[in-house]
């Protein structure tokens, strides 16, 4: 029997889930699970290529849906946390989950569970984050656009969001790290990737790509962000704590004037 | 649009909005119709002011022109200060573009009253109902109820607001007095009770016809200014439980009083905003609201202030020593509730994870609990826990030098108020 083993995927969540599928299967008690490209394992390590199966990958989720909601949005936010090791932890995760008579999702004295708790928890602010933080420019073709740069990778999860808030005006959101973004047509939404020459953060710099007058409403924004401040209240370590600095290249608010 | 202008006119009567804390836009559940643009939700913090507040409202008075001379108001008649005064339609399109960058969920309006209450009341009417009617929006709108407006408009406000707000301001009727002279309580209680009652109509309704229209669907609220008047916490607590029974109020805000005027009856300029005892109100707040506390348990005639180095929920079990220690394991949540350090997210993670093993002190530091504070109070499924027979003196003290100075200095009025 092989206790353990380490199953290279192509970086989707659906290949993942079926790295977990063959991993059940086979009945590996640890299942070194690593995407592809990113391989790190020893020399001699038995590895095994993992070809994504949609109807394997959707077994895995219903077993897990079955025993558990919460459980299911808590992989899916640990997995797009994109950290490192976080598929041998999942893999644990739902291993306990699948062998304990209640739902092992809430059994918060357990490390492993607590771990993809706080990692589901991290990626969850990070979506809240960019529901928050996306600053639309209008570009001269009417497109409402938007660089971001999140920790983690959370476009899918914000994509409902803004199709549901922005349903009457063409938006694109770009993650510059990943490369990747999402358009919508007034349709629907699809992922796009650009080749973006600039990179559209709060710079001083006026691109000709968006109209005049987004650049008047900027203005305006920074101008009300400033009146809305009472100045003897000024807590900075407050603001900074809820409002990263790394974030403050995106937020027009935040623009150096 | 002549964009020069309408800055000039933000920063104004931006500025004078902004003693107004409430930034709320939760609560309500409109959704995109017809394609149309936004919707509601939980309300999103799109950024946050230098002083940390969340803001997630563009927070603006129509005009700052006011016929009244409240006192502790900068838009009392008597200040010399610039005044300005925004057309309908600019309003409304500062929010629709701003809405569209992802800037905010949607409008707070108020207004210095102009004319008379009705003419006012009208005015922010006309705004409301244009965003909604002409611009399909289906985002937040917060309306201030102005003082002294009718029924018939309270009435309309309602069909096109999210929210609704008078601000009492002051919360005892002698400081009233003392301070607004030309305002009557009565003004204040009327457009309150009649958005009260609208609102019970339209949910009794709703039960029968689904089809129902909404009206005011995040509720109404009201804020009380803290420090102006020397009163004591409990005044202010005991008339927040007031509003909350009374007028079915989804928030009482407590802002603390920032000196803005020379006025002898006022905390003189440059005195400091009572920013910790504020946190302090808020905190009772939720232990009112979420917790399962009732206000004469946390403040009484005995006990008409709260303590300003201990948050209220240690003050209340110093006081009450009897009731503790309390068995993590076996506990009843309400108990559980009452711990100081232990917040409700720790209840519920408490109370699932003790269902696979009996808890002790490591787990419950896993499970991110305060124990500094929690200590002193409960135990747990371990045989080391503080056993010695201390008095509430000695607990406080002891808490207090445990506690990191890091904290000290930096209060938040928003969420997280207990960890
Ligand atoms: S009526 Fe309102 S705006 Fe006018 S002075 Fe009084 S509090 Fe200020």
């Amino acid at each position: 029997m092989n206790a353990s083993k380490t199953l290279v995927y192509d970086g989707s969540f659906n290949g993942f889930l079926t790295a977990v599928f063959i991993g059940f299967e086979q009945k590996l008690t640890h299942a070194d699970i690593q995407k592809q490209g990113q391989l790190q394992s020893g020399l001699f390590a038995e590895t095994e290529t993992i070809f994504t199966n949609i109807e394997k990958a959707q077994r895995v989720w219903n077993g897990v849906r079955n025993k558990s909601n919460s459980a299911i949005k808590n992989i899916y936010f640990a997995f797009l946390s994109e950290q490192n090791n976080m598929e041998a932890l999942i893999y644990r995760y739902i291993q306990k989950l699948m062998g304990s008579k209640y739902n092992g999702a809430t059994d918060f004295s357990d490390d492993g569970v607590l771990k993809i708790n706080q990692l589901a928890h991290k990626v969850g602010r990070e979506k809240h984050r960019m529901e928050a933080f996306v600053r639309f420019q209008l570009t001269k073709d009417e497109v409402y656009f938007a660089n971001i740069e999140p920790d983690f990778d959370v476009l899918p999860l914000i994509s409902k969001h803004f199709r549901n808030r922005y349903a009457d005006q063409q938006w694109i959101i770009y993650d510059v790290k990943r490369k990747y973004g999402l358009f919508y047509d007034l349709n629907t939404v699809e992922i796009i990737s650009l080749d973006l020459s600039d990179i559209h953060t709060n710079s001083m710099q006026k691109s000709t790509a968006f109209t005049d007058v987004e650049y008047e409403y900027q203005d305006l924004w920074n101008n009300y962000f400033k009146s809305t401040t009472i100045k003897s209240r000024i807590n900075n370590k407050l603001h900074v704590q809820h409002v990263p600095k790394r974030y403050w290249k995106y937020l027009s608010e935040k623009k150096a004037v | 649009m002549d964009f020069n202008r309408i800055k000039e006119k933000l920063n104004i009567l931006a500025d004078a909005a902004k003693y107004d804390v409430s930034c709320s836009s939760s609560g309500s559940n409109r959704k995109n119709k017809v394609n149309g643009l936004g919707d509601t939700g939980n309300g999103i913090c799109h950024t946050y002011t230098e002083d940390g507040r969340c803001v997630s409202l563009l927070k603006i008075l129509l005009t700052n022109h006011c016929i009244f001379d409240c006192a502790y108001c900068v838009t009392r008649k008597s200040n010399d200060i610039q005044r300005a005064a925004f057309k309908i339609q600019e309003v409304v399109d500062l929010t629709i573009n701003f809405y569209r960058r992802n800037y905010i969920e949607g409008l707070f309006l108020s207004s210095g009253i102009f004319k008379s209450a009705d003419h006012t009341m009208e005015r922010l009417i006309a705004v409301a109902k244009k965003l909604r009617e002409e611009e399909n929006f289906n985002g937040y709108i917060h309306l201030k109820s102005i003082p002294g407006a009718s029924d018939e408009l309270m009435y309309e406000a309602g069909l096109y607001a999210d929210r609704l707000s008078v601000n009492i301001e002051i919360p005892t009727i002698s400081g009233l007095k003392l301070l607004a002279p030309d305002k009557k309580h009565e003004d204040f209680i009327k457009p309150m009770l009649k958005v009260k009652n609208e609102i019970i109509r339209y949910t009794e309704e709703r039960k029968i016809i689904k089809s129902t229209a909404k009206y005011a669907p995040a509720g109404q609220s009201t804020q009380m200014i803290v420090g102006a008047t020397g009163e004591s916490d409990k005044d202010i607590m005991y008339s927040a439980t007031h509003f909350y029974k009374n007028y079915n109020m989804k928030r009482v805000y407590y802002s603390g009083y920032v000196p803005i005027s020379t006025d002898s009856r006022l905390p003189a300029l440059g005195s400091q905003v009572p920013m910790l005892r504020e946190n302090r109100l808020y905190q009772t707040d939720w232990l009112l609201r979420f917790y399962g506390f009732s206000v004469n348990e946390i403040l009484d005639t005995d006990n008409p202030n709260l303590d300003m180095d201990i948050d209220p929920k240690l003050m209340w079990a110093l006081r009450n020593l009897n009731y503790f220690p309390v068995d993590i394991n076996k506990a009843e949540p309400r108990m559980l509730a009452r711990i100081p350090g232990i917040g409700m997210g720790s209840v519920h993670k408490i109370i699932s994870g003790r269902k696979y093993r009996n808890l002790n002190w490591e787990h419950l530091k896993k499970m991110g609990i305060a124990l500094n504070r929690a200590k002193y109070f409960i135990i747990c499924n371990s045989s080391d826990w503080e056993r010695r027979d201390l008095d509430a003196a000695t607990i406080k003290g002891m808490i207090l030098q445990s506690q990191n100075s890091k904290f000290k200095g930096q209060y938040n009025n928003q969420l997280s108020l207990f960890n």
